[in-house]
């Protein structure tokens, strides 16, 4: 291969730059600014790990309903959502090409807006007068008399959150898994046949899976990172930030909350910092999972 | 008894993938539900808004709200064209600036040799699980650092390093056979030229997957125009939208919700449509090691 020393920087130079500046800097900082005290007025001073102490003993709110939420909310959307992509995306798969292709359109379209620009749809279903519609079915029914006002009852915020989060979860990695099942050399099947797989099954974790790793694995990450961006969507159904009764508060609107309505910056810098820990452990694990080394 | 044939890509309709047929069909029914809505909802007059029982089929459909929202955004003293032109902007930037710096980027990460450049391309796979509102303060605090809040820049710079286009584009880099660019080499060929006449024309497929994954990022973004931009001039289509859509709990309100819903979600179904076919080859190199 040619070699040049100076060419590939240049090529590079605008990435890193950008990439430096809006995503590893900025990852820096959140680190640094969780050991401070800063209002955002005043020059931030060292406290060391106050903030981390006061998060495991003074946040009351944080360890009663945000963290609870936030591991319901990733359990549950998370994997949950990557299982249905990869068993949808399989199904598909044994199809055949135009009824494929309109089925993968359709389960891929809600991701698109990540659910957060569609969340005015789920507003109106979920409105809580008797013509919202799922009132109306619901009483319709017979299952209850009286409208449940259910974007500000705590019992349904998250429950509703999730619903939605995994409507929009078929994502970019439900693609990939998608052409990764499509792709796998048919010869492994026949030969899988002769050493005596029985079923679909058998075919589903000795082939298909072993063979699609590095697909699994990149629908995993995207799988994690779809999870926690549409996070937000419980302040966008219920309007308010903190959500009512803090029943669908995440990480990321304790994020907010703190940061761009108490203005304690230090403070929401160390819970950026568990979220990315948080974040970083689920990558993890998907990697121990579906690394081929 | 061993199986036979795996059933996997079938050329013809065959009795075995009608169980396939009844577990995903109503399963799309289901995920098509909120989307049929919407469109319905944007174009029901106000007595079908109010209906009781509600009806979820539009039976006489209008342009109404279509024209309330016109009518509101043109009130409200900034006219819905300037969010638009905003949108435009800024979408076409992004999308146009991180294609063409992704596949620099992936050109010299899959097809040449430097110092750093696994270690680089580890970082970059790392980053794949950036979550950008998790580190939203610091990105606000950066912004304001460099004091391109209320510009454009502070909507197109933030968004440019999209770990995941740079990811999709090297990998696909990665297939075109190392003697091309060799037999180029011999010609008397630069680097640049290499890129531009060789590499370009090749990756198309995953040039149209950037693309499209940018658009998506960009347009339904709300973190630029809510954080980054103070003047109501500067905000985007989507920031708009988002107000209208949150704010409005009154039943005219909601057919114009519903309009709002429509117009952002129809040009990522349009894209999507128009290029999956590319979308769908870059996905076969997708794979994460």
């Amino acid at each position: 291969m040619h070699t040049d020393k100076k060419t590939p920087y240049l090529f590079l130079l605008p990435y890193i730059l950008l990439f430096l500046t809006f995503i590893i800097i900025p990852i820096i900082m959140a680190i640094y600014l969780s050991f401070t005290n800063f209002n955002t007025i005043e020059r931030p001073d060292l406290i060391g790990f106050l903030n981390y102490i006061n998060l495991l003993t003074q946040d009351e709110i944080f360890m009663q309903y945000v963290l609870p939420n936030t591991v319901l909310f990733a359990v549950i959307v998370g994997p949950g959502g990557y299982i249905l992509s990869f068993l949808l995306a399989w199904c598909l798969a044994q199809l055949t090409t135009l009824p494929r292709m309109i089925l993968a359109l359709i389960f891929y379209s809600p991701s698109m807006t990540q659910g957060v620009a569609m969340a005015v749809v789920w507003k109106i279903m979920f409105s809580g007068n008797q013509s919202g519609y799922v009132n109306s079915i619901l009483m319709r029914w017979g299952i209850i008399t009286e409208p449940i006002i259910f974007l500000q009852d705590t019992r349904f915020i998250l429950p509703i959150m999730i619903i939605v989060a995994l409507w929009s979860s078929m994502g970019v990695g439900f693609l990939a898994m998608l052409a990764g099942v499509l792709n796998i050399d048919q010869t492994l099947y026949e030969a899988g046949a002769i050493d005596g797989i029985k079923n679909r099954f058998q075919e589903l974790f000795y082939i298909t899976i072993p063979s699609m790793k590095p697909q699994m694995l990149f629908g995993a990450v995207m799988a994690i990172v779809g999870t926690f961006s549409t996070g937000i969507i419980g302040v966008q159904l219920t309007g308010a930030n903190p959500t009512p009764g803090y029943a669908g508060q995440l990480i990321v609107n304790h994020i907010e909350d703190y940061g761009f309505i108490r203005f304690e910056m230090g403070y929401a810098a160390a819970l950026s910092v568990v979220l990315l820990l948080i974040i970083y452990m689920f990558s993890y694990i998907s990697k121990k999972l579906f690394s081929e080394t | 008894m061993a199986l036979k044939g795996s059933g996997i890509n079938p050329k013809k309709f065959h009795r075995s993938q009608i169980k396939f047929y009844i577990f995903l069909i109503p399963f799309a029914v289901f995920m098509m539900l909120p989307i049929l809505f919407i469109v319905n909802h944007a174009f029901k007059p106000l007595d079908e808004l109010y209906a009781f029982p509600p009806r979820f089929f539009v039976y006489k459909p209008t342009f109404e709200n279509f024209q309330n929202l016109f009518e509101l955004a043109n009130t409200s003293g900034i006219p819905l064209s300037r969010y638009l032109l905003n949108s435009l902007i800024v979408t076409s930037a992004v999308v146009f600036l991180s294609v063409i710096i992704s596949s620099m980027a992936g050109f010299v990460l899959s097809k040449k040799n430097f110092k750093g450049k696994f270690t680089l391309f580890e970082i970059n796979n790392a980053a794949l699980m950036f979550v950008p509102i998790a580190v939203i303060i610091p990105r606000f605090l950066t912004v304001s650092f460099l004091g391109i809040d209320n510009t454009f820049f502070a909507h197109i710079l933030p968004l440019l390093a999209m770990p995941v286009g740079l990811f999709l584009i090297k990998q696909f880099i990665d297939q075109i056979p190392d003697s091309l660019i060799e037999a180029a080499i011999i010609d008397g060929a630069s680097d640049f030229k290499i890129y531009w006449k060789i590499i370009l024309p090749l990756i198309k497929p995953a040039i149209a997957t950037a693309a499209i994954l940018a658009f998506q990022l960009v347009w339904n973004d709300l973190e630029t125009s809510t954080l980054y931009t103070t003047s109501e001039n500067m905000r985007t289509l989507a920031f708009f939208m988002n107000t209208l859509a949150i704010e409005t709990n009154v039943v005219v309100g909601q057919g114009m919700a519903a309009v709002a819903s429509l117009i952002m979600f129809v040009p990522n179904l349009v894209l999507f449509i128009i290029l999956q076919s590319k979308v769908m080859n870059t996905m076969s190199h997708s794979g994460l090691k």
